[in-house]
């Protein structure tokens, strides 16, 4: 049986405006019967100030589909068009008190199906990127169609680098043989299609030709010419800001992560809460570090210090 | 609220007589069997009188014919992966396309592993085995052929006694996963030419954890699990002489009961399986209802989705199980309803109700009163149902 939270069984058992909605000024469809779960979402606008004064929606699907379609209608109704484009599927589960990762896909469906109904009412085409892939990775909800899509994209070719882009193989570690198998496939096409260099190619059981290869270009490498002129101080406001944009993320997990100090391109933080002994703290600080390179424009390192040093 | 629990093919209650005679093994009687002294030996004559209650429930000849292990699980990977190794150059494996898990994860593995070539007989409509097809995939490369009693999923019965005959006419072994058929059926294997089967404890009121292959006098085995003499050697490790305790007793409550089982039983399945029919349209019985296990309805409701069908049984205290993939976190619906080719519109809705001779008559009345209003409630809310479709299913099984 699913952990379901109180408030996914709320929204299921006493679901708030479901049925049809009469003269509706946009209805957008998404999923389809064979993939088990499938919305119409239905939602009527005021054509003055593009605001949603009611939405309803029809779902076939389990308890989750149900409770997701349901809180999508509370969330939307009195947004405006531009507001409710902003929710992403992740509200939708932070409002239900959170889902199963099995069931995330509930809450890509409805953030799905707003985007179809809005473009419905305006008049333009929705195109459905929906995955029907396998789901590989549990623990994130990761399927097939993601991981395929972030090795082409970033030309990854490493089970690191595929945890780091996209979480899958980061928890429990049971889907690692089948992530080996999508980016051993995926690279094999990219080279077929010209567009990896062979030797760089990912082969289930084969030694790396360079361990870690591109990723590990030092990343203490000397300062960029941005960063060069800023001064510590400025530094330290960027950073401030950059973790403070992902300590939501970070509070939802339970955990959040403070500055402690910054020399040179060592940024020392402190991970403290749920973040503290957890085994996903080292994807967290990659993250961070990622985030911090783009907005320092130089290469930093992430250096997490125990708790009270 | 009453509970009424209606999912027995998923695991059963442990008969109270059974956990009563197993109890004074952790205590009392705590020896190991294979020890000589008095500590040993009485749990050894234990152990000898489970095996013979359980022989004489599956009509076996010889009561060394019975191997315990740890359940229907280990039975068939003993049973499937010991015919590979004593068949010579046969390397081919003939199963079902509807199979337990249990046999269809091992044969995926073997066939991605060794290279095993593996044959996949498909069903019709009804879940019937297309025989001929399993005919055909007959040949002096069959090791085994492989091919449930009864199918968990819908009940529908296979003529194994058959099948069995025909695979010794290739030259190949024949084994059966009966979990589903063991005590609900009656059997007497000393009349078949079954060469194994499988059976598990915990689907015919005994515990988890303890199981049995049968093995006919003669058929060679190798052990799944070395490291002693256990078992004659065919399954190492130390009795599980509660569990083997406690197996016998619930085979011989089985064998009291399995008239009750074919009669009451089957009586109260029927009136369910009748009632949900006439008061809820656009469903129907997947499974060959002329040749089902006497406990098992599987009924499909069209344009809803069977864990939202179930969350509300379960709100009514009725527990029972769905072949959706929405239970199992996989995007497909059971394997079994797909490999009938029930549509994706029924399939994920298909409910499957299960009885023991625990269930009474209140319980059917109870489910009867609820269901038409939970599949009511799902269907308003369904962009699939408009009313207009009421009453035209999209399948319809021929017997329908």
């Amino acid at each position: 049986m699913w952990e379901y939270s109180d408030k996914v069984q709320e929204y299921f058992f006493n679901p708030k405006n479901a049925g049809t909605l009469e003269d509706a000024s946009g209805v957008g469809e998404v999923g389809a019967i064979a993939c088990g779960d499938a919305l119409k979402l239905m939602i009527k606008v005021d054509p003055e100030s593009e605001r949603i004064t009611d939405a309803r929606f029809q779902t076939f699907g389990c308890g989750s589909a149900i409770a997701s379609s349901s809180a999508l209608t509370e969330i939307i109704i009195g947004k405006t068009l531009d507001e409710a484009l902003k929710i992403t599927n992740q509200d939708i589960a932070d409002f239900l008190g959170g889902l199963p990762p099995e069931k995330m896909h509930c809450s890509v469906m409805g953030y799905e199906a707003l985007r179809a109904a809005v473009a419905n009412y305006r008049g333009e085409v929705w195109e459905d990127d929906h995955e029907e892939g396998a789901l590989l990775c549990k623990c994130f909800g990761i399927d097939e169609g993601m991981i395929e899509r972030a090795v082409r994209n970033n030309g990854l070719t490493s089970m690191e680098q595929v945890a780091h882009f996209t979480k899958a193989t980061g928890s429990c570690g049971t889907c690692v043989e089948g992530v080996e198998a999508v980016l051993e496939k995926t690279n094999a096409e990219m080279v077929a299609e010209g567009l990896l260099d062979p030797a760089q190619a990912f082969v289930m059981g084969a030694v790396p030709v360079a361990p870690g290869r591109q990723q590990r270009k030092s990343p203490v490498a000397p300062p960029a010419p941005a960063s060069s002129r800023m001064t510590t101080v400025q530094k330290i406001r960027v950073i401030e800001e950059v973790l403070e944009e992902l300590r939501p993320a970070l509070r939802n997990d339970g955990g959040d992560c403070e500055l402690v100090d910054v020399e040179d391109n060592r940024v020392m933080v402190r991970m403290t809460g749920a973040c503290v002994n957890c085994q996903l703290a080292a994807v967290t600080v990659q993250g961070i570090q990622g985030r911090l390179a783009e907005r320092l424009g130089m290469p930093v390192r992430v250096i997490p210090v125990p708790a009270g040093k | 609220m009453k509970a009424v629990y209606l999912d027995n093919n998923a695991t059963t209650r442990v008969d109270p007589a059974a956990v009563a005679a197993m109890l004074p093994f952790f205590t009392e009687q705590f020896g190991n069997a294979s020890s000589m002294h008095a500590f040993g030996s009485e749990v050894g004559g234990a152990v000898l009188k489970g095996r013979r209650q359980l022989q004489a429930l599956l009509g076996a000849q010889f009561d060394h014919e019975i191997v315990f292990t740890g359940g229907g699980t280990e039975s068939d990977n003993t049973a499937i992966l010991s015919a590979l190794e004593t068949q010579g150059a046969r390397n081919e494996i003939v199963t079902s396309a509807v199979e337990h898990p249990a046999v269809l994860a091992l044969c995926a593995w073997l066939e991605k592993s060794r290279g095993i070539k593996v044959h996949y007989i498909g069903v019709d409509a009804r879940g019937r085995l297309d025989v001929e097809a399993y005919r055909k995939a007959l040949s002096p490369r069959t090791a085994i052929a492989s091919i449930m009693w009864a199918n968990n999923e819908t009940g529908t019965i296979f003529p194994v006694e058959m099948l069995a005959e025909l695979a010794h006419e290739a030259g190949a072994l024949f084994h059966t996963d009966a979990v589903q058929a063991v005590g609900k059926i009656p059997m007497n294997l000393k009349e078949t030419a079954i060469d194994m089967l499988s059976l598990s404890g915990h689907k015919l009121h005994a515990p988890k954890g303890i199981g049995a292959l049968y093995v006919r006098r003669g058929v060679r085995l190798r052990p799944l699990i070395r490291g002693g003499h256990q078992e004659r050697g065919r399954r190492a490790g130390t009795e599980n002489a509660p569990g083997i305790v406690a197996l016998g007793v619930a085979a011989e409550l089985a064998q009291q009961h399995i008239n009750d089982e074919n009669t009451r039983v089957r009586a109260m399945r029927d009136r369910l399986e009748q009632g949900l029919l006439q008061r809820i349209g656009n469903s129907f019985v997947a499974g060959d209802v002329e040749n089902r296990l006497p406990n098992t309805a599987n009924v499909a409701f069209e344009y809803i989705e069977g864990e939202a069908i179930l969350l509300l049984m379960n709100k009514a205290g009725i527990a029972a199980s769905s072949g959706s993939a929405c239970t199992s976190g996989s995007l497909e619906p059971s394997h079994v309803l797909r490999a009938m080719k029930v549509p994706y519109t029924a399939a994920h809705g298909a409910i499957r109700f299960s009885f023991s001779r625990e269930n009474t008559d209140e319980d059917v009345d109870h489910v009867l009163e609820v269901m038409p209003g939970i599949i009511a409630r799902l269907r308003e809310m369904s962009p699939f149902w408009d009313g207009k479709n009421a009453g035209q299913s999209g399948f319809a099984p021929t017997y329908a």
